[in-house]
C-alpha cells in the first residue's frame, strides 16, 4: 500500500505528550514515528535503556507509555526485551497468550554504540523477532552531554571540549550501522526524520515486521547539546542528509539500497554552521578542520554508494 | 514413590528445572555452574521441556533477560557462579526492586581475585543485600529440594522476591551422591501454574516496569520490598512444612545438630556441615558436648530464631567460608554476634574464616576448631576473635 502521510499521521500515538522531553527534541517524534508503523490492532513491549527518554516518559507514577514498557538499566535493552520476547515466545508455544506482541528496544547512542553494544550484539545475534532503534544524538545527553563513540571528530562536547590545544572530539564516529550490518540480521536500517515521515516510516514497518531482528539507526537532533534553534529540528535532519553525513540507505537481506541520493551534494559546513557544538570549527585558522571531515564524509559517501551498487 | 537416583548436583539443579518445566532459562556458561545450562540445553534440544532456553552473551545479559522474562509474565530461572554473579550485581538489585520472582541456582566459587574457580562463600555473601532470598544447601539432596520449594517461596504473594539457590561448587555441585527425586507430575503440582498479578503481556492492563523513582516515592517502594523479605520467613516455613508432607523431608530456617544440649558449637554454612557432624559424633563419643547450627536461610536471617537456638551454648564458632575485609571478621560472623547481643550475652562468641579458595577443609580443622572452644571454656579467655584455621601464615 502507498504511503499516506494523513492516513499514517491519523493512527493514534502510542507515546502520550505530556512526557518531560525538551522543545525541539528529535527523540519523541522519532519515538512516535517508528511506533506508528506498528498495525493498530497489534501489541506491543516496548523497552527502553537508561537515558533521557526513559527518564522523561516514566517518572512514577506516571508513564506517557500506551503499550507495556520496561526499563531496567544503561546497557541492557536489548538483552532485557530479548528476554520477554523469548517468555512471549514461550507463553505462545504453551497457549497461553492470544495477542501478537512486537518488542522494540530504544536506546540513546551511549547506551547503544558503547555500554549496550554488547547486550545488542548478543539479541541479534540469537536471532529474537525484535527490532532495536537507536535514537542517535550523537553524545551522552542525559548526563550532560559527554562524548561517546558516536560522537563526530571535533564536536565539542563537555568530556571533549575545544581548548587551545585540542579541537574538540579527536576521533571519528563509530559506524555502528555498518557494525549491525555485518551481524548478518534480516533487516538493517539508517534513517531520520524526513519531512514527510515517509522514510522513518517504512524503514520502521519494514523492521518491525520483518521476521528476526532488526536495528535501525535514527540520527535524533538534540537542541541541548547540538545548539540549535529549537524550530530547526527539522531541517538539520535535512542538511545531514543533504551533506551526506548521515546516509538514508537500509540493507536487506544483505542487499545495500540508497533510498536518498541528494541532487545537488551540499558541503558540510552548510550542517555544521548552524549548530554551536561545531563554532570554534569556524574560527579563522581551523579551515583544515572542516576539510578534514569533508574529506572524510566524501570517502564514506562513495564507500556507501560502491555499496548500494550507485554509480559514484 | 519416590525415585532413587546418583546425580551431581549440578545435574539435580538440572532436573529440577526440568520437572520445573519454567517458560524462559537464560543462562552463560561458568565453572562450576555451566553444566547446569548444559544439561538443560539439552532437555530443550530433546524436547523434554517446553522452555525457551536463551544463551546468553554474558551474565548481566542472562539476568536482563530473566527480568524482561518474568516481567512479561513467564517462571524465569538461571544459574551462576563467582563472577558470573559478580557480573549480575546490578542487575540482582534491579531484579528484587522490580519484584520479580526470578529462581538462580548459586553454585558457589571463590570471587576473583586472584581467578580461583574453587569453592567458598565470597560470590553469594557479596550479593547478601541486594534483595534477593538465599537458601543454602548442604548436599544434592538439599540444592534438589531447595530449588524445588524455592518457586513457590520467591512466586508467593505476600513476598513476589527472587530466590538463589545456592550449593559448594565441586564439593557437591559434581560429587556424586544419592538422592531421591520426586516423580514430574508432583513437582509439577507443587510448583503450580506461574500467575503473576501484573505482567507486561497482559493486553487487557498493560503496565511500565522501572520507572525514574523519585525521592518521593522511592523510600515507600524500598519500604514495601523490606517488608516482602521480612514475611518471607514464614512463607519459607509455610513450604517447606507443605514439602515435607509430599517428601518426609524436613526443612526449617536451619539445622540443629546435637544443639540442644551442646555446650560448645559452631554455626556453618553448605557442605561443610556434613564433614562438623562426623566430627561432633566422634567428640560426643569422648563426651565432649558439641553441636552444630547449620544456616539455611540466610537472607531473610533468622536472627531471633538463631540467638533462641543458641543461648544456652557456652563457647561458639562462626566459620565464614568468605572473608569480608571489615577487620573483625566475616559476614556470617557479624550478622551471628548482632543476632546475640542483648539476648544472649553470655556467650563466648568467636570467627573463623576457612576454606577460602577451595582450600580443602578436613575434620583435623574443624575438631582444631572444637579443641579451641573447649579451652576457651577451660580458661574462660576469648583472645582474638577474628581467626583464621588452615591457612599458612
Amino acid at each position: 500500500m502507498a504511503y499516506n502521510l494523513k492516513e499514517i499521521m491519523e493512527r493514534p500515538d502510542r507515546l502520550n505528550g505530556g512526557h518531560r522531553m525538551c522543545a525541539g527534541c528529535g527523540a519523541p517524534p522519532v519515538v512516535r514515528s517508528v511506533l506508528r508503523a506498528i498495525k493498530p490492532e497489534d501489541e506491543a513491549v516496548i523497552g527502553a535503556a537508561t537515558g533521557c527518554l526513559e527518564v522523561s516518559t516514566f517518572i512514577y507514577p506516571y508513564t506517557a507509555w500506551k503499550d507495556s514498557f520496561i526499563h531496567t538499566a544503561f546497557e541492557n535493552a536489548g538483552a532485557t526485551v530479548s528476554g520477554a520476547e523469548a517468555a512471549y515466545v514461550a507463553l505462545k508455544r504453551k497457549g497461553k497468550i492470544d495477542d501478537t506482541y512486537k518488542f522494540i528496544a530504544f536506546g540513546g547512542d551511549g547506551g547503544t554504540y558503547d555500554i549496550g553494544l554488547q547486550s545488542l550484539s548478543g539479541a541479534m545475534e540469537r536471532g529474537h523477532d525484535m527490532v532495536y532503534v537507536c535514537y542517535d544524538n550523537e553524545a551522552y545527553m542525559n548526563t550532560g552531554i559527554q562524548r561517546s563513540s558516536s560522537t563526530p571528530k571535533f564536536c565539542d562536547t563537555t568530556t571533549s571540549p575545544q581548548g587551545t590545544v585540542i579541537p574538540g572530539k579527536s576521533q571519528f564516529k563509530k559506524d555502528l550501522t555498518g557494525v549491525m550490518a555485518a551481524h548478518g540480521i534480516p533487516y538493517v536500517a539508517q534513517t531520520t526524520l524526513t519531512q514527510n515521515f515517509k522514510d522513518i516510516h517504512e524503514k520502521s514497518e519494514k523492521a518491525i515486521y520483518t521476521k528476526g531482528p532488526a536495528f535501525l539507526n535514527i540520527l535524533a537532533p538534540c537542541p541541548r547539546g547540538w545548539r540549535y534553534e529549537t524550530p530547526d529540528l527539522m531541517n538539520i535532519c535535512k542538511l545531514a542528509m543533504d551533506t551526506c553525513i548521515w546516509p538514508l540507505y537500509e540493507v536487506e537481506n544483505g542487499v545495500w539500497k540508497l533510498n536518498y541520493k541528494p541532487k545537488k551534494k551540499l558541503p558540510v559546513s552548510d550542517y555544521l554552521e548552524p549548530q554551536g557544538r561545531f563554532k570554534h570549527l569556524f574560527k579563522k585558522g581551523n579551515e583544515h578542520l572542516i576539510e578534514e571531515i569533508q574529506k572524510d564524509v566524501d570517502r564514506k559517501w562513495e564507500d556507501l554508494l560502491k555499496k548500494c551498487g550507485e554509480t559514484v | 514413590m519416590a525415585i532413587r537416583e546418583r546425580l551431581s548436583g549440578n545435574e539435580a539443579i538440572a532436573v529440577a528445572m526440568k520437572q520445573i518445566n519454567p517458560d524462559v532459562v537464560a543462562a552463560f556458561p561458568i565453572t562450576p555452574s555451566t553444566e547446569i545450562p548444559q544439561y538443560f540445553s539439552q532437555f530443550v534440544s530433546n524436547g523434554a521441556v517446553e522452555t525457551e532456553f536463551v544463551a546468553v552473551e554474558s551474565e548481566h545479559s542472562a539476568m536482563s533477560a530473566c527480568i524482561g522474562a518474568q516481567a512479561a509474565g513467564g517462571r524465569t530461572m538461571t544459574a551462576t557462579s563467582a563472577n558470573g554473579l559478580a557480573l549480575m550485581w546490578e542487575m540482582l538489585y534491579i531484579a528484587s526492586a522490580s519484584r520479580l520472582p526470578v529462581t538462580m541456582a548459586c553454585v558457589n566459587r571463590s570471587l576473583s581475585g586472584p581467578l580461583n574457580i574453587h569453592n567458598d562463600h565470597s560470590d553469594s555473601m557479596g550479593a547478601r543485600d541486594s534483595g534477593w532470598i538465599q537458601l543454602y544447601s548442604e548436599n544434592n539432596q538439599e540444592a534438589y529440594d531447595n530449588f524445588i520449594q524455592a518457586v513457590r517461596i520467591g512466586e508467593h504473594s505476600d513476598v513476589v522476591l527472587p530466590v538463589m539457590v545456592c550449593q559448594d561448587g565441586f564439593i557437591t555441585s559434581h560429587a556424586v551422591e544419592n538422592l531421591e527425586l520426586l516423580e514430574d507430575e508432583k513437582v509439577k503440582a507443587f510448583v503450580g501454574e506461574y500467575k503473576p498479578e501484573h505482567y507486561l503481556l497482559n493486553s487487557k492492563n498493560p503496565i511500565a516496569v522501572g520507572p525514574l523513582d523519585l525521592p518521593n516515592y522511592f523510600f515507600e517502594h524500598r519500604r514495601q520490598q523490606a517488608q516482602a523479605m521480612i514475611n518471607s520467613k514464614n512463607v519459607i516455613l509455610e513450604v517447606a512444612k507443605e514439602f515435607e508432607k509430599l517428601t518426609g523431608r524436613k526443612y526449617e530456617l536451619f539445622e540443629k545438630y546435637k544443639l540442644d544440649d551442646a555446650e560448645i558449637a559452631i554455626v556453618i554454612i553448605n557442605s561443610t556441615a556434613g564433614t562438623a557432624k562426623t566430627v561432633i559424633d566422634e567428640l560426643r563419643d569422648k563426651g565432649i558436648k558439641a553441636g552444630l547450627l547449620k544456616i539455611r536461610v540466610f537472607r531473610p536471617f533468622p536472627a531471633e530464631e538463631i540467638a533462641e537456638a543458641l543461648k544456652h551454648i557456652k563457647a561458639l564458632a562462626v566459620m565464614d567460608k568468605a572473608e569480608g575485609f571489615s577487620a573483625v571478621g566475616g559476614p556470617l560472623f557479624n550478622d551471628i554476634k548482632a543476632a546475640l547481643y542483648g539476648v544472649a550475652d553470655g556467650i563466648k562468641v568467636v570467627n573463623y574464616i576457612y576454606g577460602l579458595g577451595g582450600r580443602d577443609v578436613k575434620a583435623d580443622n574443624i575438631e582444631f576448631v572444637y579443641n579451641e572452644l573447649q579451652n576457651i571454656l577451660k580458661t574462660g579467655q576469648l583472645g582474638e576473635t577474628y581467626r583464621y584455621v588452615g591457612v599458612r601464615e
